[in-house]
Protein backbone atom coordinates (compact mmCIF):
# COMPACT_ATOMS: atom_id res chain seq x y z
CA UNK A 1 0.00 0.00 0.00
CA UNK A 2 0.96 3.13 -0.60
CA UNK A 3 0.74 6.68 1.43
CA UNK A 4 1.73 10.03 0.61
CA UNK A 5 4.26 12.00 3.10
CA UNK A 6 4.13 16.09 2.63
CA UNK A 7 7.50 18.24 4.43
CA UNK A 8 6.97 21.86 5.30
CA UNK A 9 9.08 24.51 6.33
CA UNK A 10 12.20 23.60 7.88
CA UNK A 11 11.07 19.96 7.03
CA UNK A 12 11.22 20.37 3.44
CA UNK A 13 14.37 22.45 3.92
CA UNK A 14 15.87 18.85 6.29
CA UNK A 15 14.69 16.60 3.81
CA UNK A 16 14.78 18.81 0.58
CA UNK A 17 11.51 18.00 -1.24
CA UNK A 18 7.67 19.01 -0.59
CA UNK A 19 6.53 15.09 -0.65
CA UNK A 20 7.17 11.83 -1.72
CA UNK A 21 5.26 8.50 -1.76
CA UNK A 22 5.69 5.80 0.92
CA UNK A 23 5.39 2.22 0.82
CA UNK A 24 3.76 0.73 4.30
CA UNK A 25 2.12 -2.85 5.46
CA UNK A 26 -1.13 -3.63 6.71
CA UNK A 27 -1.29 -2.28 10.23
CA UNK A 28 1.29 0.37 9.83
CA UNK A 29 0.64 3.14 12.42
CA UNK A 30 2.02 6.80 12.38
CA UNK A 31 4.80 6.44 14.65
CA UNK A 32 5.96 3.54 12.54
CA UNK A 33 6.31 5.93 9.84
CA UNK A 34 8.61 8.54 12.16
CA UNK A 35 10.75 5.92 13.04
CA UNK A 36 11.25 5.04 9.39
CA UNK A 37 11.79 8.78 8.04
CA UNK A 38 14.13 8.97 10.92
CA UNK A 39 16.15 5.82 9.28
CA UNK A 40 15.64 7.24 5.75
CA UNK A 41 16.56 10.80 6.57
CA UNK A 42 18.66 11.17 9.69
CA UNK A 43 18.41 15.35 9.23
CA UNK A 44 14.88 14.88 10.95
CA UNK A 45 16.16 13.28 14.16
CA UNK A 46 17.29 16.82 15.57
CA UNK A 47 13.44 18.03 14.79
CA UNK A 48 10.68 14.25 15.53
CA UNK A 49 10.55 15.54 19.06
CA UNK A 50 8.49 19.09 18.07
CA UNK A 51 6.87 17.86 15.00
CA UNK A 52 3.03 17.10 14.95
CA UNK A 53 1.39 14.68 12.59
CA UNK A 54 -1.64 15.42 10.37
CA UNK A 55 -3.19 12.54 8.55
CA UNK A 56 -5.90 13.86 5.50
CA UNK A 57 -5.84 17.57 6.93
CA UNK A 58 -6.21 16.45 10.49
CA UNK A 59 -3.98 16.23 13.63
CA UNK A 60 -3.52 12.59 14.93
CA UNK A 61 -1.65 10.93 17.47
CA UNK A 62 1.42 8.21 17.14
CA UNK A 63 -1.23 5.37 17.25
CA UNK A 64 -3.08 6.35 14.58
CA UNK A 65 -3.44 3.23 12.17
CA UNK A 66 -2.74 4.99 8.02
CA UNK A 67 -4.19 3.15 5.51
CA UNK A 68 -3.56 3.12 1.57
CA UNK A 69 -3.77 6.16 -0.28
CA UNK A 70 -3.62 8.77 3.21
CA UNK A 71 -1.69 11.93 3.02
CA UNK A 72 0.66 12.29 6.32
CA UNK A 73 2.24 15.58 6.55
CA UNK A 74 4.70 16.40 8.79
CA UNK A 75 3.79 19.68 10.68
CA UNK A 76 6.63 21.40 12.18
CA UNK A 77 5.29 23.79 15.25
CA UNK A 78 2.80 26.57 13.51
CA UNK A 79 4.36 30.29 13.35
CA UNK A 80 1.29 31.72 11.44
CA UNK A 81 0.17 35.53 12.42
CA UNK B 1 -25.55 33.73 8.80
CA UNK B 2 -23.10 35.22 6.26
CA UNK B 3 -21.12 33.49 4.15
CA UNK B 4 -17.84 32.72 6.25
CA UNK B 5 -14.19 33.09 4.99
CA UNK B 6 -11.53 31.21 5.40
CA UNK B 7 -9.00 31.25 3.24
CA UNK B 8 -5.23 30.92 2.37
CA UNK B 9 -4.31 33.36 -0.18
CA UNK B 10 -0.76 34.72 -2.48
CA UNK B 11 -2.65 37.66 -3.10
CA UNK B 12 -2.15 40.91 -1.07
CA UNK B 13 -5.11 41.01 1.59
CA UNK B 14 -7.20 43.77 0.82
CA UNK B 15 -9.18 44.91 4.22
CA UNK B 16 -11.93 46.27 2.79
CA UNK B 17 -13.23 43.60 1.41
CA UNK B 18 -13.05 41.17 4.41
CA UNK B 19 -14.62 44.26 6.48
CA UNK B 20 -17.66 44.40 4.62
CA UNK B 21 -18.10 40.60 4.11
CA UNK B 22 -19.02 40.36 8.11
CA UNK B 23 -21.28 43.44 8.68
CA UNK B 24 -24.55 42.68 8.24
CA UNK B 25 -28.31 44.27 9.73
CA UNK B 26 -27.92 42.42 12.76
CA UNK B 27 -24.44 43.24 13.60
CA UNK B 28 -23.22 46.45 15.29
CA UNK B 29 -19.81 45.81 16.49
CA UNK B 30 -16.67 44.61 13.80
CA UNK B 31 -13.69 43.59 15.29
CA UNK B 32 -10.69 43.35 12.91
CA UNK B 33 -7.17 42.22 13.40
CA UNK B 34 -4.27 42.73 11.45
CA UNK B 35 -0.87 40.99 11.50
CA UNK B 36 1.45 43.09 9.68
CA UNK B 37 5.05 42.52 8.46
CA UNK B 38 7.20 44.36 10.74
CA UNK B 39 11.20 45.17 10.24
CA UNK B 40 12.76 42.93 13.33
CA UNK B 41 12.66 40.15 15.07
CA UNK B 42 14.31 40.82 18.78
CA UNK B 43 17.50 42.49 17.68
CA UNK B 44 17.74 41.20 14.18
CA UNK B 45 16.92 43.44 11.26
CA UNK B 46 14.20 41.83 8.91
CA UNK B 47 14.55 42.14 5.12
CA UNK B 48 11.13 40.24 4.71
CA UNK B 49 9.07 37.11 5.66
CA UNK B 50 8.00 34.38 3.62
CA UNK B 51 4.55 32.51 4.71
CA UNK B 52 4.08 29.01 4.22
CA UNK B 53 1.08 26.68 4.87
CA UNK B 54 -0.72 23.32 4.41
CA UNK B 55 -4.07 25.16 2.44
CA UNK B 56 -6.37 22.42 2.51
CA UNK B 57 -5.72 21.89 6.62
CA UNK B 58 -4.83 25.71 7.34
CA UNK B 59 -8.37 26.27 5.80
CA UNK B 60 -10.25 23.55 7.73
CA UNK B 61 -8.79 24.86 10.94
CA UNK B 62 -9.42 28.10 10.25
CA UNK B 63 -12.58 27.18 9.51
CA UNK B 64 -12.78 25.23 13.26
CA UNK B 65 -11.64 28.10 15.15
CA UNK B 66 -14.89 30.16 13.35
CA UNK B 67 -16.58 27.32 14.27
CA UNK B 68 -15.35 28.06 18.20
CA UNK B 69 -15.72 31.24 18.04
CA UNK B 70 -19.83 30.87 17.24
CA UNK B 71 -19.96 28.17 20.07
CA UNK B 72 -18.59 30.12 22.51
CA UNK B 73 -19.79 34.11 21.84
CA UNK B 74 -22.85 33.31 20.15
CA UNK B 75 -24.10 34.94 16.70
CA UNK B 76 -20.75 36.28 14.95
CA UNK B 77 -19.78 36.53 11.48
CA UNK B 78 -16.62 35.60 10.93
CA UNK B 79 -13.74 35.82 7.96
CA UNK B 80 -9.75 35.10 8.22
CA UNK B 81 -7.70 35.13 5.37
CA UNK B 82 -3.64 34.22 5.76
CA UNK B 83 -1.39 34.96 2.59
CA UNK B 84 1.49 33.04 1.81
CA UNK B 85 4.60 33.56 -0.06
CA UNK B 86 7.00 36.78 0.24
CA UNK B 87 5.73 39.44 2.35
CA UNK B 88 7.62 43.18 2.64
CA UNK B 89 7.84 44.80 5.28
CA UNK B 90 4.11 46.62 6.17
CA UNK B 91 2.25 44.14 4.15
CA UNK B 92 -0.72 42.33 5.64
CA UNK B 93 0.09 38.87 6.60
CA UNK B 94 -3.03 37.64 8.33
CA UNK B 95 -6.71 39.85 8.73
CA UNK B 96 -9.34 38.57 10.61
CA UNK B 97 -12.75 40.10 11.00
CA UNK B 98 -15.30 39.05 13.39
CA UNK B 99 -18.79 40.65 13.30
CA UNK B 100 -21.46 40.52 16.28
CA UNK B 101 -24.55 42.25 17.37
CA UNK B 102 -22.18 43.76 20.27
CA UNK B 103 -18.74 44.79 20.68
CA UNK B 104 -17.82 43.02 23.24
CA UNK B 105 -18.65 39.34 21.83
CA UNK B 106 -16.29 40.84 18.74
CA UNK B 107 -13.79 41.86 20.71
CA UNK B 108 -13.23 38.91 22.81
CA UNK B 109 -13.43 36.96 19.85
CA UNK B 110 -11.28 38.74 17.70
CA UNK B 111 -8.57 38.22 20.39
CA UNK B 112 -9.49 34.74 20.63
CA UNK B 113 -9.31 33.77 16.65
CA UNK B 114 -5.90 35.34 15.95
CA UNK B 115 -4.23 33.43 19.18
CA UNK B 116 -6.28 30.16 18.42
CA UNK B 117 -4.47 31.13 14.77
CA UNK B 118 -1.04 31.49 16.03
CA UNK B 119 -1.50 27.70 17.68
CA UNK B 120 -3.02 24.99 15.40
CA UNK B 121 -3.15 26.90 12.04
CA UNK B 122 -0.43 25.06 9.57
CA UNK B 123 1.55 28.56 8.41
CA UNK B 124 5.17 29.11 8.82
CA UNK B 125 6.93 31.87 8.46
CA UNK B 126 10.78 32.25 7.43
CA UNK B 127 12.33 35.59 8.58
CA UNK B 128 15.10 36.65 6.15
CA UNK B 129 17.09 39.27 7.28
CA UNK B 130 21.12 40.23 7.12
CA UNK B 131 22.09 37.45 9.15
CA UNK B 132 20.65 34.66 7.02
CA UNK B 133 17.34 33.21 6.58
CA UNK B 134 15.39 31.00 9.36
CA UNK B 135 12.37 29.29 10.27
CA UNK B 136 10.28 30.71 13.06
CA UNK B 137 9.01 27.43 15.10
CA UNK B 138 8.32 26.68 18.78
CA UNK B 139 7.93 28.71 21.27
CA UNK B 140 9.24 31.40 20.46
CA UNK B 141 6.46 32.18 17.92
CA UNK B 142 3.73 32.71 19.65
CA UNK B 143 4.99 35.49 21.65
CA UNK B 144 7.01 37.23 19.41
CA UNK B 145 4.77 37.34 16.89
CA UNK B 146 2.16 39.84 15.62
Amino acid sequence: MKIKVLFFASCRDAVGHRSCDWEIAEGYRVADLQRELVAAYPQLAAVQQVLSVAVNAEYVGDHTVLKAGDEVALIPPVSGG
Amino acid sequence: MGADVFKITADPIKPDDLFAGVVRDENGAVATFAGVVRNHSGDKQTDYLVYEAYPIMAEKKMAEIGDELKAQWGVVDVAMVHRVGKLEIGEISVLIAVASPHRAEALAACQYAIDRLKQIVPIWKKEVGVGGESWVEGPQAADEGS
